[in-house]
């Protein structure tokens, strides 16, 4: 039997960067808020160690343990669905501050465009430009109402940016002047103009100088130290929950973190929720937290798991297109990018951090006539200085045996000497991509694993080709000697990181028919429940999605508050 | 910020650490930010851009070059592969010179060898498993180890009527190619490629690791790549036009203050 807890305001299934933010917003308000977390407390202390590739890059020190939980994978609906037994494709984030403790910090509004993604298509191009499977949908909130919100994630975080100088990108102000710029950056940004694009420096959530956010939490400046992505930041300077958010809520004196507890379900009755069920896993007891208010901020994948195991809302259903929890569920494509390799120059490669990088929207979102083209949307173009460590990066031209005495000279000769201009190429909803519960595989507790079905599309893969073009040309215009195109999208390597940058499944939009949550993230289904994360997308855009995210868990703070006030649906 | 601040001048490789933390801004307002740092700011250290003592001599004993796992003959097996797979060349050390062979050895003893931290229920369907959805069998890596190892053996004993280690090294070449190339069977559970590219890449892990794992050793590795290892700030490099080439300090630095 489970224990009942006494009653709170505000539960948190998962405390990373949505839960953190609602946290901090309503513990400031005076609401107790109790933040459930399966994986262990973090503080800065902990990454004295961290410049250690082996551990933290090849071995995951800081993700989730898949022997516990994990989902299977298919490519389509006819295939058996087989565990993702070890971590690649993407890495699912652990412990108090989730994956904002390793992530990059790159950190991008999406466009006014992908809000109202549908209506824009149409409008430019008619009904018949979205295919029949391609359940294409607007958001139910537009850039302008959202503007607030961003302004105040990168106030909170200390974003640090340049402008867009891209004509149909609105004009952004950063709290904080934009990173450094290295020699490679200088070339790319260059070669760009000349081709009559236009980059910039990319937002950063790493620091470029000491800053003070609006909360009074005051963070050091970045120091390039090239272990970052996959890494905590041991200066503090790489914005986290543990060094923003979580200070401040635990400053109140209403938040409470409970490490290792796991959420295996929300509690409801007749359309409400009543708490949530959870596992100490340090003493196996079970607990019912019961709370007015729960918030689902597990991140996008464990956020559908969640509710599918709760049976809250309609489970998608392929079939006939009809049900809402796992609909939708997008990804990105990195399969556009080029490496150069260059003779007459050697670049401090190892240098950098998770956010450095010269960046183009010039093939991204509708920022360019898809009139003849056979996709819609498409990527941003980056040239990164993330930092290269020695296991990973080991570039050599095409043609290169992969192991022996050539590999060997040639991946030493090269490592300094190639830069690879990438893509983050957005990824358009499809009938067929979505999730569910799988009938076979369980997790540590026996509760059914998640299902991903999901393969690239044709949009995506017209998408690719198109953009490989344009990373080639720009690294034939930096002077690169010799250049490595890839070649066409293949079907998703689930072995192979691309980006933790999941989408969809528990979507917003205007419509409780074709979506989950209003523009509060509030569940049409079960009005105490709130569901911020990467979830909300109803598709993934050409660039990494926090910002975005962020945005709307501060929108989506607002709501439980005003829902506290007033109870109802806020929309 | 103020604009002394603004002007603090970046690391000097001769300053203490304690200049450096001051000079690249990592207090605001004059409060020294805590965390990793404030553990940093309590020892007195010199810089860490300097070359710290953690290399053996000729003579020096190194109490980490002992087997965990294999066996002697296993060893001298993988010894031999991976240095085929990373062998001594005019560039530099190859993987028996790195200590390799050691560094998979330690990883096969630990959790990695015991994929303990992956999912491994069943049912498995290896023969459904493409290459596009990894590992899918019910063996850690111990036993696929065990398995590569004695196939590479019995490879040899069937071509050249010996052990992989005493034949040459076109013969062991030619071998691995094989194994690679997945003509080679194992026992069905899973392929020679894929304990091919376990092999692989561990070997690349043993040369690039920091040597607190046993391989990389005097971090010869590092040096021969141009990899610094572990330093605490790259601010006054992040910029330069020229290539920096730095002394690589390792992890153990961060133990020896
Ligand atoms: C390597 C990497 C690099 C990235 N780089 C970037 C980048 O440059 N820019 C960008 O915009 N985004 C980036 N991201 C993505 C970014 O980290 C996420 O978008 C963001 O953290 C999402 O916030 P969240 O609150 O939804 O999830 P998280 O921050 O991951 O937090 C979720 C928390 O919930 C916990 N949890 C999960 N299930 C349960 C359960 N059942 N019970 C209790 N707790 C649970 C998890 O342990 C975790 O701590 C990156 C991600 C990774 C992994
Ligand atoms: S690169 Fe900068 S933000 Fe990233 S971990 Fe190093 S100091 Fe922190």
């Amino acid at each position: 039997m489970a224990k009942k807890l006494p009653k709170t305001d505000i539960v948190l299934a998962g405390v990373g960067w949505t839960g953190g933010i609602i946290a901090a917003e309503l513990t400031k308000k005076g609401y107790k808020v109790v933040g459930l977390e399966r994986g262990k407390e973090r503080k800065t202390e902990d990454y004295l160690m961290v410049h250690d590739e082996l551990r933290y890059q090849q071995r995951n020190e800081m993700m989730q343990d898949l022997s516990k939980e994990t989902l299977t994978l298919r490519h389509d609906r006819s295939k058996r669905a087989l565990p993702y037994r070890q971590h690649g494709s993407f890495l699912i984030g652990d412990g108090v501050g989730g994956s904002g403790e390793h992530w990059n910090g790159l950190t991008y509004r999406f466009f006014p465009y992908d809000f109202e993604i549908y209506t824009k298509t149409v409008e430019r191009y008619g009904k018949d430009k979205i295919p029949a499977d391609m359940p294409l949908q607007d958001w139910g909130i537009t850039y302008n109402d959202l503007v607030p919100y961003f302004e105040k994630f990168e106030a909170m975080a200390g974003i640090s940016g340049e402008t867009n100088p891209h004509p149909e990108v609105p004009e952004v102000k950063y709290p904080t002047v934009p990173l450094k710029e290295t020699p490679s950056m200088k070339m790319f940004k260059e070669a760009s103009k000349n081709l009559g694009y236009h980059p910039y420096i990319a937002p950063a959530a790493t620091l470029s100088e000491s800053y003070t956010n609006p909360d009074g939490i005051s963070r050091a400046a970045c120091q390039y130290c090239g272990f970052c992505e996959r890494f905590g930041c041991e200066y503090g300077a790489k914005a986290s929950p543990v060094v923003t958010v979580l200070p401040v809520a635990k400053e109140t004196g209403n938040f409470e973190v409970r490490a290792h507890c796991v959420v295996r379900k929300v509690l409801h009755t007749n359309g409400k929720a009543t708490g949530v069920l959870y596992v100490d896993t340090r003493t196996g007891e079970e607990y019912i937290q019961e709370a007015d208010v729960v918030v689902v901020s597990a991140y996008a994948l464990n956020n559908i798991r969640i509710l599918l195991n709760s049976q809250l809302g309609r489970p998608y259903n392929p079939e006939s297109g009809t049900g809402v929890i796992g609909k939708n569920y997008a990804y990105q494509m990195t399969s556009s990018g080029s490496t150069g390799f260059f003779k007459e120059k050697e670049f401090n490669l190892y240098a950098g951090t998770g956010a450095l990088a010269g960046v183009l929207d010039d093939f991204n979102g509708d920022n360019f006539d898809h009139t003849d083209l056979n996709f819609i949307h498409g990527g941003n173009i980056a040239l990164g200085h993330y930092g290269k460590r020695p296991i990973s990066n080991n570039s050599v031209p095409k043609g290169t045996p992969t192991w022996g005495k050539e590999f060997k000279d040639e991946s030493i000769y090269w490592a300094n000497r190639s830069l690879s201009v990438g893509s983050q190429g957005s990824v358009m909803p499809n009938k067929e991509n979505y999730i569910d519960l799988d009938p076979t595989y369980k997790d540590q507790f026996g509760d059914p694993l998640l299902r991903m079905t999901f393969n690239y599309k044709d949009n995506e893969r017209n998408q690719q080709k198109y953009i490989r073009d344009i990373t080639t040309k720009i690294l034939e215009e930096m002077g690169a000697d010799m250049i490595t195109t890839p070649g066409d999208q293949g079907d998703w390597d689930t072995t192979k990181y691309q980006t933790t940058h999941n989408t969809g499944g528990v979507i917003m939009g205007a419509d409780p028919k074709t979506s989950a949550l209003n523009n509060y993230l509030q569940m049409w289904d079960c009005e105490n429940v709130f569901v911020p994360g990467a979830s909300a997308f109803p598709h993934n855009s050409g660039m990494n999605p926090t910002g975005t995210v962020g945005a709307l868990a501060y929108r989506a703070a607002e709501g439980i508050e005003k829902y506290l006030k007033t109870g109802g649906s806020l929309v | 910020m103020s604009e002394q601040e603004k002007n603090a001048p970046y690391l000097d490789k001769r300053s203490s650490r304690r200049t450096f933390i001051k000079n690249s801004g990592l207090t605001v307002g004059g409060v020294v930010l805590g965390g990793a740092l404030g553990s940093l700011l309590s020892k007195d250290s010199t810089t860490q851009t300097h070359e710290t003592g953690v290399h053996s001599t000729a003579t020096a004993v190194n109490f980490n070059q002992a087997l965990m796992y294999f066996d002697k003959t296993q060893f001298d097996t993988i010894e031999a592969a991976a240095e085929q797979i990373f062998p001594k060349t005019e560039v530099g050390p190859g993987a028996k010179e790195l200590l390799v062979a050691f560094y998979i050895d330690h990883q096969l003893a630990g959790s990695w060898g015991l994929n303990s931290k992956e999912y491994m229920s069943g049912p498995f369907y290896p023969a459904e498993a493409t290459s596009l959805f990894g590992h899918q069998t019910h063996l850690n890596r111990q036993q696929i180890f065990n398995l590569g190892i004695e196939a590479l053996n019995s490879e040899a004993a069937k071509q050249y009527k010996a052990k992989f280690s005493e034949i040459t090294a076109e013969e062991q070449v030619a071998i691995l190619q094989a194994f690679e190339a997945g003509e080679v069977t194992l026992n069905g559970a899973v392929t020679s490629t894929y304990f091919f590219s376990l092999l692989k890449s561990a070997t690349i892990e043993g040369a690039y690791a920091d040597p607190l794992y046993g391989g990389n050793k005097d971090m010869a590795g590092w040096k021969m790549k141009n990899f610094p290892g572990h330093q605490m700030s790259y601010a006054n490099i992040i910029e330069k036009d020229e290539f920096v080439k730095i002394e690589p300090t390792s992890l153990n630095s961060q133990h020896k203050h």
